[in-house]
């Protein structure tokens, strides 16, 4: 059980230890079947999520061929709801990816320096703090356009600034710690310093935040495609939601609503309860108190 | 040629309530294969005067005064990146409280390697060899390169610091109490290591503590420092038989003798006095039990009284 006490520098002793949380092995669990359906999703008793059938197969009721039914459109629903589960992942991921990308930097550089460049960065930071998300996010996705990378876009400007203020705070206390003098005392250049020796202490600060903005992505990614801001050429679930809304028929049809609502808040609260794991086994003492 | 030169530097921190004058125009030399202590009580600038070597100091700290000499240039007009590049490979240090100089989060491997790199044009892997040798140097087997620092005890730490700072071949080392907050024993120690570094590397040293024993240990000349100036310097053994300074007396008199005879340890009364205003003469006066008249009026010089002893206090003619 030792190997558990480098759990930050693996990531198979990081699962290990995540493992042994509660919440932790629920998310774990709940990411892990729905990476599985995403990556095998052909294999998955699917068809072409996109492709329209004939008219008697228009909003037929679950069956044996269409396990969730079909939309107005003849769409197998089954099919949409597991591609859809791509679409999710793949914004979750690259938005906190470039979230944690840019606000880590920023971050990083404005807590290392101080002084001007900081006020200068968290200036941005502030404004882009201040502008009210949802609008904002309206606004832009309307703007750029309905594309899947412009929401993927989207979602990184509103989230980064939280990352940066979270990363600076971390940093403004490493950088006050001893080995930072000492290695610029061994002649470590700024950027060594930065990326080097701060970098990996703020590696755990980091991770629990970008669980989160994975939950967040997928949130909005949904509301923006059931507002109509989508783009109707992917299959995603908010898509899902906004056909079925607009079709009509919503009211009647349990089995169109229900798979793609159950999909986004079982996996928004997996990555939640991931989050919550994640900052919880990163405490000080969490190891120990178990004895690991 | 003396390898480090230090001519009447001073450092002044401009605070809100004044001006503090941390050193107040220090001088001395290191020369190729010395080992020098710098000794006095806390505050008294020890730690500002060598951070001033390695141009750490700051704000609101301020070099107004003096040249730092080494290797025949001034060091205080070079720039930034010439000033990183001679830390670590010109000068290292040893830090005090090894406890948290070092990355909690990265192997001791990698801090090393990682110096190497910086000042060295060379493969990682070769740095990893070099990080292996270099604990080996220092006493640590090589097979603990992967190794985290909470892994370690103090005194194995305070030795990976070591590793460190001489990864690079460093022409000068300087030790800031390197054994204070240790037992006697990783003491012991860890200045058995340094003593076998000097040999082995031929390393002069800058050794800073407030422990008389540690400096009669290692070091071959020795520096007493009060309320931000030299009082006194000379070679270790005749400064501690026979100390000249009113101040070198009270220090060496305050500390017990393990084989000498047991006398009644003496204390200093008093304490150093607030660097923001000094006293105008000796900074010693107040304490001084023979204060004459002029020590309140005069600052004395440091002088020559042969032997290389020099000696700044007006009783001594």
């Amino acid at each position: 059980m030792t190997k558990l006490l480098h759990g930050l520098s693996s990531v198979k002793g990081f699962v290990m230890l995540l493992w042994t949380n509660k919440m932790g092995r629920f998310g774990l669990i709940i990411f892990a079947v729905f990476a599985v359906i995403a990556i095998f999703a052909p294999f998955l008793h699917t068809v072409d999520p996109s492709a329209t059938g004939s008219c008697e197969n228009m909003l037929v009721p679950p069956c044996a061929q269409f396990w969730f039914g079909t939309d107005d459109l003849a769409r197998d629903i089954w099919s949409q709801v597991i591609y859809g589960s791509r679409i999710s992942l793949l914004v979750g991921f690259v938005a906190a990816g470039l979230t944690i990308l840019v606000g880590t930097l920023v971050g990083i550089i404005a807590g290392f320096y101080g002084g001007k460049i900081e006020e200068v960065l968290m200036r941005i930071v502030d404004f882009f703090m201040m502008l009210p998300q949802l609008p904002l996010m309206i606004i832009l996705a309307a703007v750029l356009g309905p594309s899947i990378w412009n929401i993927i876009f989207v979602v990184s400007v509103v989230s980064w600034p939280t990352t940066a203020r979270v990363v600076r705070s971390q940093v403004l206390s490493i950088r006050e710690r001893a080995f930072i003098e000492a290695s610029r005392c061994i002649g470590a250049s700024d950027s060594l310093l930065m990326f080097g020796e701060i970098f990996p202490n703020v590696v755990p600060i980091i991770f629990a935040q970008s669980v989160l903005i994975v939950t967040e992505a997928i949130y909005a990614e949904a509301v923006l495609a059931f507002l109509g801001l989508g783009d109707p050429t992917t299959v995603s679930w908010g898509m899902m939601l906004h056909f079925a809304f607009e079709s009509g028929v919503m009211s009647r049809t349990p089995n169109w609503i229900v798979p793609p609502v159950a999909s986004i808040v079982v996996l928004i609260i997996g990555f939640t309860f991931l989050g919550t794991a994640v900052s919880d086994v990163l405490k000080p003492g969490y190891r120990e108190t178990r004895g690991l | 040629m003396a390898l480090l030169e230090v001519r009447n530097l001073k450092i002044y921190y401009f605070t809100r309530e004044g001006v503090v004058k941390a050193v107040d125009g220090i001088s001395f030399s290191v020369s190729e294969d010395e080992t020098l202590g710098l000794i006095g009580e806390s505050g008294c600038g020890k730690t500002t005067a060598v951070f001033s070597i390695l141009r750490f100091v700051v704000p609101p700290g301020r070099i107004v005064g003096g040249e730092i000499i080494f290797e025949g240039r001034d060091i205080i007009p070079l720039s930034d990146e010439e000033m990183r590049l001679l830390r670590g490979e010109g000068i290292a240090m040893v830090f005090q409280g090894a406890q948290n100089a070092l990355n909690p989060v990265m192997t001791v491997g990698k801090q090393i390697s990682e110096v190497i790199l910086e000042h060295e044009s060379i493969t990682k892997e070769e740095a990893w060899e070099r990080a292996k040798s270099q604990l080996e140097l220092v006493g640590i087997g090589s097979e603990r390169v992967n190794s985290y620092p909470h892994e370690f005890s103090g005194g194995m730490k305070q030795r990976v610091m070591v590793a460190i700072a001489t990864a690079c071949n460093p022409r000068l080392l300087i030790m800031d109490e390197p054994v204070t907050g240790l037992d006697v024993i990783v003491q012991r120690q860890l200045l058995a290591l340094t003593n076998s570094l000097r040999e082995k590397m031929r390393l002069p040293i800058i050794f800073i503590t407030h422990d008389l024993s540690v400096i009669a240990e290692t070091c071959d000349n020795v520096a007493v420092m009060y309320a931000g100036k030299i009082v006194e310097k000379g070679d270790t053994v005749s400064l501690y038989k026979d100390p000249l300074h009113p101040y070198s007396k009270g220090l060496i008199g305050s500390y017990p003798s393990v084989r000498g005879e047991k006398k009644e340890l003496k204390s200093i009364p008093g304490a150093p006095p607030r660097l923001i205003n000094p006293p105008v003469g000796c900074r010693f006066y107040p304490r001084c039990p023979y204060a004459m008249d002029i020590c309140e009026i005069e600052e004395p010089e440091l002088k020559n009284v042969g032997d290389n002893r020099l000696v700044a206090c007006h009783l001594i003619k």
